[in-house]
């Protein structure tokens, strides 16, 4: 009964998100007010549907009602209950309807908090969320069905793959559906301006928050997915090049350069056609990944779906958004008036730069992802494209953007000194190439690259922290005055300064793991020991252990300091799940201050030992770290008080606009 | 600078990094690129070609040869044809004989396969596409996949 109730309420808000998909942008076309208005209601009650939709297929597997085959297929009695939650969607039809659940949070949001908005622009904004809804909502109950029924019941169900049993499902697909989605709302802002033919700065405050709220999620939603990756699959890698992780890693990037000019356009009213084309290109980009992992075009533990009609049915979708949304770009861009003028050496014309490289960058990944299955599709011949490309084409493009973030924040809006930044970047550069010499010297310069490497994540760091004592007067004016100014900053520069700081942090960390790390694989038996970074680990003995429904063999290691002194103790663990006949690899991780230590179990050998990788991976974490500080830094972008205060007022920024402008008009 | 000028400056830029990037995505393309190949699909110009292949099929049953330490060969075939490969490193959890696999790696010029790293399936119900679709168009068949 609560399963067909869920059914009912799902086919109730593609009802309902059709009403609003028209409605409201009639109304706006019409002037008609009372048309307009629907668009806050309906978006209210799409989302209590879906989400009552949602709660019955979560009571369907907390219950474990094998009868619904979705269920059945992905779900065990036996299952413990933290995954009987998190199975919802850990699977194809469950992770649709979560990406609709959000979806429609997100315009739930947008009504919310859109009582400032011009009317017009709210009402087509809700309409463009609406269409995209109506889409993934009409996928769902054609193609996707999550509540249908099995007849006769099954007893037992299948269970879920044990690779996504595992705390990180709980958290990495509706943080990365929180990223992919939440740019939605900037499509739906840049499509809904190009409907109204009308644009000015009030529109990009509007958009910039939005962007960071995805942007914040989707960075969190990577992170997490690659850590979840490093100590799940026991391989020791946190990043692979894979085409699902750089489906999510375009519109990362293509994020990140949105981010960008829309503060551009917020401040100068410049870059205004740019924005609106690059908003559209980074939901594009989030619709490209929906299809690349849930088609069934790559396979992956990400991919559910075999159904070649559901493949279909989402480039169907893509084709008309895309298409739609840059036909609609041709056709009215035209009408959006050019802003404010900079000259190429300015702030504009650093963050201009950032857009160029990472929209190259973009371009890069997106030719490497789609190029195998171009080539497949067209002359059959089957190729991979991994790391070793992305290395030599991503990698030279990173290396000249990276170097010029510390110049950005400095310079000025409008027309800046390049000499004058750059004396007043001198300290870090000088003690950025101290830092190269020491590495050098250190490693009797057997590895330059990453001796720059390391020098240009200190540039990175120490450029934020220039940025900040500059603006505070930090070193120059009294110390009081000096904190006073620096408790004054607006939060914005904070966020700028944490995020490239952070920037810098998980630089260092990848370099340092991709050239310091130390790998050995041997069979060992009971009693002995290997030497890895610093540390001695001596394989103690197997064991067997039992868990909810899994077996496992645990190898049990002592870890031993110079001193011959115990200093912790590791697991390392080979799961084996019955009901689905699979093995597992549960490394073992220790973490020193920032480093680690990666134990992983491998097969018994011949001679009664067990086969053990151990990695000593330096400064590991630091790449995790550094995305969190990038996201703090989103954060406190978010937090600053013009964002919070007259954010939505357009009334009172128009005016201001010709002052805006400056005297190169 | 007048206003031709700059927009000179910004499109002259522009096209500069475009240029870069082309050019590193072309000579990437040409580098760094694995063919993938099934056994029986392996020609004489591809064992001398310096080329990295992903050589996808099954591992064959009875050569499953553990040698010191960690080394191990094997032998991946199609039915049609095999291949011997050797292998050092921890085997994926789900390597099986008789199962398919996707190895990466390059010939040495004795036409032996040296693979630097070994795919398996993650479970029963994903497979990578190429080895599949390879083994139903050849009349055999069998399952697996890669990474997350």
């Amino acid at each position: 009964m609560i399963v067909e109730l869920g059914h009912f309420a799902l086919i109730l808000a593609l009802a309902l998100s059709l009403v609003q998909s028209v409605l409201p942008i009639v109304g706006a076309r019409r002037d008609d007010d009372r048309m307009m208005a629907v668009g806050v209601p309906a978006a209210f009650t799409v989302l209590a549907l879906v989400a009552i939709s949602f709660a019955a297929l979560t009571s369907a597997n907390v219950l474990s009602d094998f009868s619904v085959q979705n269920v059945f297929e992905n779900s065990h009695s036996q299952k413990p209950l933290l995954y009987k939650f998190t199975g919802v969607w850990g699977n194809h039809e469950g992770s649709m309807l979560l990406w609709v659940l959000i979806l429609s949070f997100f315009t739930a949001l947008v009504a919310f908090f859109g009582n400032n908005l011009p009317p017009s622009l709210k009402a087509n904004v809700l309409g463009v969320q609406a269409w995209i809804g109506t889409a993934f909502l009409t996928f769902i109950v054609a193609t996707s069905n999550p509540f249908a029924r099995l007849n006769p019941a099954p007893i037992e169900g299948r269970d879920l793959n044990p690779i996504l049993q595992d705390i990180g499902l709980a958290i990495h697909p509706p943080l990365l559906y929180l990223g992919y989605v939440g740019f939605s709302v900037c499509f739906s802002f840049a499509v809904a301006a190009l409907i109204d033919g009308r644009i000015d700065a009030a529109w990009a405050r509007w958009v910039r928050p939005w962007t960071l709220v995805a942007w914040v999620f989707l960075t969190a939603g990577i992170a997490m997915g690659s850590y979840w990756a490093y100590y799940e699959l026991g391989w020791g890698g946190w990043w692979f090049w894979d085409p699902v992780e750089n489906a999510s890693f375009m519109p990362w990037l293509a994020g990140t350069a949105l981010l960008h000019s829309a503060l551009v356009m917020e401040k100068r009213s410049a870059l205004k056609i740019w924005t609106v084309l690059l908003a559209i290109l980074t939901f594009s980009l989030s619709l490209l990944g929906t299809f690349l992992v849930r088609s069934g075009v790559l396979t992956s533990v990400h991919t559910f779906a075999t159904d070649p009609g559901r493949g279909l049915f989402i480039l169907a979708i893509l084709v008309i958004f895309i298409g739609g949304s840059l036909a609609l770009f041709a056709w009215r861009a035209q009408s959006l008036a050019p802003g404010g003028l900079f000259q190429p050496i300015s702030r504009e014309g650093a963050l201009v730069l950032n857009n160029l490289f990472l929209t190259t960058a973009t371009a890069t990944v997106l030719i490497g992802t789609l190029y195998p299955l171009l080539l497949e599709f067209l002359i059959g011949e089957k190729i991979s494209v991994g790391a070793p490309f992305f290395n030599l084409t991503f990698g030279p493009l990173m290396i000249p953007l990276l170097a010029a973030v510390p110049f950005g924040p400095l310079m000025a809006w409008k027309r800046g000194d390049l000499l004058a930044v750059a004396q007043r970047l001198m300290t870090a550069f000088f003690i950025a190439l101290l830092v190269v010499a020491t590495v050098l010297y250190q490693t009797s310069a057997t590895s330059v690259l990453a001796a720059f490497g390391i020098g240009l994540a200190v540039w990175l760091m120490l450029g934020a922290l220039t940025d900040i004592a500059l603006k505070s007067g930090v070193g120059k004016a009294p110390l009081g005055l000096a904190a006073r100014r620096l408790a004054g900053l607006p939060r914005s520069v904070f966020g700028t300064a944490f995020a490239h700081f952070g920037l810098g942090i998980t630089l260092l960390g990848i370099v340092a793991t991709t050239t310091f790390a130390t790998e050995s694989v041997l069979v060992m038996k009971p009693g002995e020991s290997i030497r890895a970074g610093g540390y001695t680990v001596r394989f103690d003995e197997m064991k067997p252990s039992k868990g909810p429904n899994f077996t496992e063999e645990q190898g049990q290691f002592t870890i031993l300091s110079d001193e011959g002194q115990s200093v912790t103790s590791l697991m390392a663990a080979k799961r084996f799940f019955p009901v689905r006949n699979m093995q597992t690899t549960e490394a073992g991780i220790c973490t020193f201050a920032f480093s680690q230590l990666y134990v992983a179990l491998g097969d018994a050998a011949a001679d009664g030992g067990i086969v053990v990788r151990i990695w000593w991976k330096p400064l590991v974490t630091l790449i995790w770290l550094g995305t969190i500080f990038m996201m703090a830094g989103g954060c406190l972008s978010l937090l600053d008080r013009r964002l919070r205060i007259g954010a939505p007022a357009r009334r009172r920024v128009a005016p201001l606009q010709p002052a805006n402008a400056g005297p190169s008009q | 600078m007048t206003r031709k000028q700059k927009r000179l400056t910004v499109i002259g830029s522009g096209l500069a990094v475009l240029a870069l990037a082309a050019a590193l995505v072309l000579f990437a393309l040409q580098q760094k690129i694995a063919f993938f190949r099934m056994p029986s699909d392996i020609q004489l110009s591809d064992i001398q070609s310096q080329s990295r292949f992903r050589l996808g099929g099954l591992v064959e049953k009875g050569t499953v040869v553990r040698g010191e330490g960690t080394k191990i060969s094997f032998s991946v075939t199609d039915k049609i044809k095999s291949i011997p490969v050797t292998y050092e490193g921890i085997l994926p959890d789900l390597f099986r004989e008789d199962q398919g696999v996707v190895i990466e790696g390059g010939f040495s010029p004795a036409g032996k396969f040296i693979a630097d790293s070994v795919l398996a399936k993650h479970d029963e119900n994903y497979m990578p596409k190429e080895v599949a679709d390879s083994l139903k168009a050849k009349g055999v068949w069998q399952e697996e996949s890669k990474k997350p």
